[in-house]
């Protein structure tokens, strides 16, 4: 569904973070009570979920998340800032990775929390990015208080529920990837239909990215074969991600190089070029990806 | 990440690999290609036996009546092992040319086939080691006697030849020829793919073994970043390059208008895949790998022959752009990709 909604340009779909995310998560760690509570409105986009997991200090090393969550009886109070966090000014909800025991040892610290965006305390202030938008946000807790029932999967569990998420933002994202990447194939290719001058001299790049895009697409396929067969996105999905932030990147300076002036804003190629910028570094930035496609996929010794 | 072959294919592929690694392992591979005659022709015999040579053949005619796809399985694994023989000249090129008594001759062992595909250029691979050559121009579709001056290849498992003449008895003509070439090429491109994306999967095996095993500083290779993360790169150009060959692969089974265009693409970008897996392989080998005694210069000779055989990258990729450009504008993206199904479980040719 993902791909055909991405191929059709239409625009993102709002319960996006809830869907591909927050859903596949609570499914997989969620008590009965919980999949309850948040599945059906998931579904029905009647709730937009939103997303805090990286903060300023913690973006590839997440696990050194330092977002603060203190356990006062059945309450946790929560003090910290998260940051490029999607749709958070419009979320009723936030699927949040926080440190509830400072003292743990590294990964063992860390607990997931379902988070009430209404709750007292939470400021979001918008990100200005360098294409001049604000698409992301911050999101600032002050003494936010969080009951101990919102924790998912269990206190100190934290880092093998992120990981859930984290595989299935990767794998499930990549249908609307290609499907996008599809759309903007479409888009160059009617642009050089119309500047056939340009195009002529262009074709290898043209045919390189078509094909590429084409790969993706159809690897895409053969990994949801491995998802139906096993139940769970193996680390493929990483290579998906990997190779279309590259892709998308390309694509968006191949198409200015057909515009008739490409030393103008167009408005339009201009933006998706700069904005393809952020592909390689947000949900996993590519050296991380390369990172875990050796370790976990070609079994090469851990580099860290 | 395997595609959803049925379980009679995978069982192929099973049958396949053992057999090949048994029969031509890498350290046979030297012996086999550094003497006379460079290959193992009694190997002919046994591929007949296993009714490899006739996969697609009609049972009627000795062969075992399946498709495509279960040929595209023996050539990956062919060009894994880097079998040295007329495999892919016999069966990926020449048999849409022929008719049922010289099908059966192929099914049976007892012919072997080479062709020429277009007017340039006029080099015939594994010439001297074929009985008969398909010359396939726009109009006619000739059976060419195989006698011709050998030349020096890049590739000693592929040695190229130039026939003396080409005169001999008429296999098609008109739009029966047309059909034949088009076969014939799209067979070709899709082989040379498969063939690219076996061996760099080899070769890239290696280089992870290796990239595991071998310490400097005190430490395995594979853990300094500057050598894993060029070897994810060729994974992930590997992975992407076999989807296309398998679709590829599925559209000339399934007799799909795609097919040309499946073609040009998989053999564009697995025969890039295979050129660098190779060089990345060298590198990461370091001085090892630079020696004749390692089997990576075998296999990087293959992906450079490749590379070349049947038309560059850039022109195949140039050929897909100008394909795609001449489509209507709203069809122009949908209309192929839309088609892009991958195989079901048992879907043959």
């Amino acid at each position: 569904m993902l791909e055909e909604l991405a191929r059709a340009n239409a625009p993102q779909h709002i319960g996006v973070i809830g869907l591909g995310m927050a859903g596949p998560t609570i499914i997989a760690h969620g008590t009965e009570a919980q999949k309850s509570r948040y599945l059906p409105s998931i579904l029905s986009a009647g709730e937009i979920w939103c997303q805090g997991f990286s903060e300023p200090g913690s973006g590839s090393d997440l696990a050194s998340v330092r977002t603060r969550a203190e356990l006062r009886g059945d309450t946790f109070v929560l003090n910290g800032q998260k940051v490029w966090s999607s749709y958070a000014q419009i979320a009723d909800w936030c699927i949040l990775l926080v440190q509830s025991d400072p003292g743990a040892a590294r990964y063992q610290g860390l607990t997931f929390l379902l988070v009430d965006m209404h709750s007292p305390g939470i400021e979001v202030r918008p990100l200005r990015q360098i294409t001049g938008d604000a698409d992301f946000n911050e999101i600032f807790f002050t003494d936010t208080e969080v009951p101990k029932a919102q924790v998912l999967g269990g206190i100190g569990q934290g880092w093998a529920v992120a990981m859930t998420t984290l595989l299935h933002e990767r794998a499930t994202f990549g249908f609307s990837l290609t499907g996008a990447l599809e759309a903007a194939l479409g888009q160059l290719l009617r642009l050089a239909q119309d500047q056939p001058a340009q195009a002529a001299r262009l074709t290898d790049a043209i045919g390189r990215e078509w094909i590429q895009m084409q790969a993706l697409k159809l690897t895409a396929h053969r990994a949801l074969a491995q998802l139906a067969a096993s139940g769970r996105p193996g680390p493929e999905g990483s290579i998906i991600k990997l190779a279309w932030s590259e892709s998308n990147q390309r694509v968006t300076k191949l198409a200015r190089e057909l515009l008739p002036d490409p030393i103008l804003d167009d408005g339009h190629w201009y933006y998706l070029q700069l904005r393809s910028r952020a592909n390689s570094i947000e949900a996993g930035t590519s050296e991380i990806l390369r990172n875990i496609i050796a370790e976990r996929v070609l079994g090469l010794p851990r580099s860290r | 990440m395997d595609f959803s072959f049925s379980p009679e294919q995978r069982e192929l592929q099973a049958q396949a690999r053992s057999f090949l690694e048994a029969r031509f392992p890498l350290s046979r591979l030297a012996q086999l290609i550094d003497s006379e005659p460079g290959w193992d022709p009694s190997s002919w015999t046994e591929l007949a036996e296993l009714g490899w040579l006739g996969v697609s053949v009609p049972e009627s005619l000795g062969g075992a009546g399946l498709g495509f796809v279960e040929e595209a399985i023996l050539l990956e694994e062919f060009g894994r092992c880097l079998y040295p023989g007329p495999y892919l000249a016999t069966v990926a090129m020449a048999l849409p040319a022929l008719d049922d008594a010289r099908l059966a001759e192929v099914a049976n062992g007892k012919a072997r086939w080479s062709a020429l595909l277009g007017p340039a250029p006029d080099l015939v691979p594994d010439l001297n080691r074929v009985d008969w050559v398909v010359v396939a121009s726009e109009d006619q579709v000739l059976a060419v006697e195989a006698t011709g001056e050998m030349l020096t290849s890049i590739d000693p498992t592929r040695p190229m030849g130039r026939l003396d003449q080409v005169s001999g008895e008429l296999l098609g003509k008109g739009q029966e020829a047309v059909r034949i070439g088009r076969l014939m090429r799209e067979r070709l491109l899709t082989a040379l793919a498969l063939e690219a994306v076996g061996g760099a999967q080899r070769v890239l095996e290696l280089s992870l073994e290796h990239a595991r095993s071998r310490e400097q500083f005190g430490k395995p290779i594979g853990i300094y970043q500057a050598v894993s993360h060029p070897l994810v790169d060729c994974y992930v150009e590997i992975e992407l390059a076999r989807s296309l060959a398998y679709w590829a692969a599925w559209c000339i089974g399934a007799g799909h208008e795609d097919a040309s265009l499946a073609a040009s693409a998989a053999k564009a970008a697995a025969a890039g895949a295979a050129v660098r897996a190779c060089e990345r392989a060298i590198q990461t080998h370091g001085g090892l790998g630079f020696t004749w005694e390692s089997p990576l210069h075998r296999y990087y000779k293959r992906a450079l022959w490749i590379e070349r055989f049947g038309g560059t990258s850039a022109e195949h990729r140039s050929r897909v752009a100008e394909t795609l450009l001449q489509r209507p504008p709203t069809a122009a993206a949908a209309s192929a990709s839309g088609a892009a199904v991958l195989p079901e479980a048992g879907a043959g040719g």
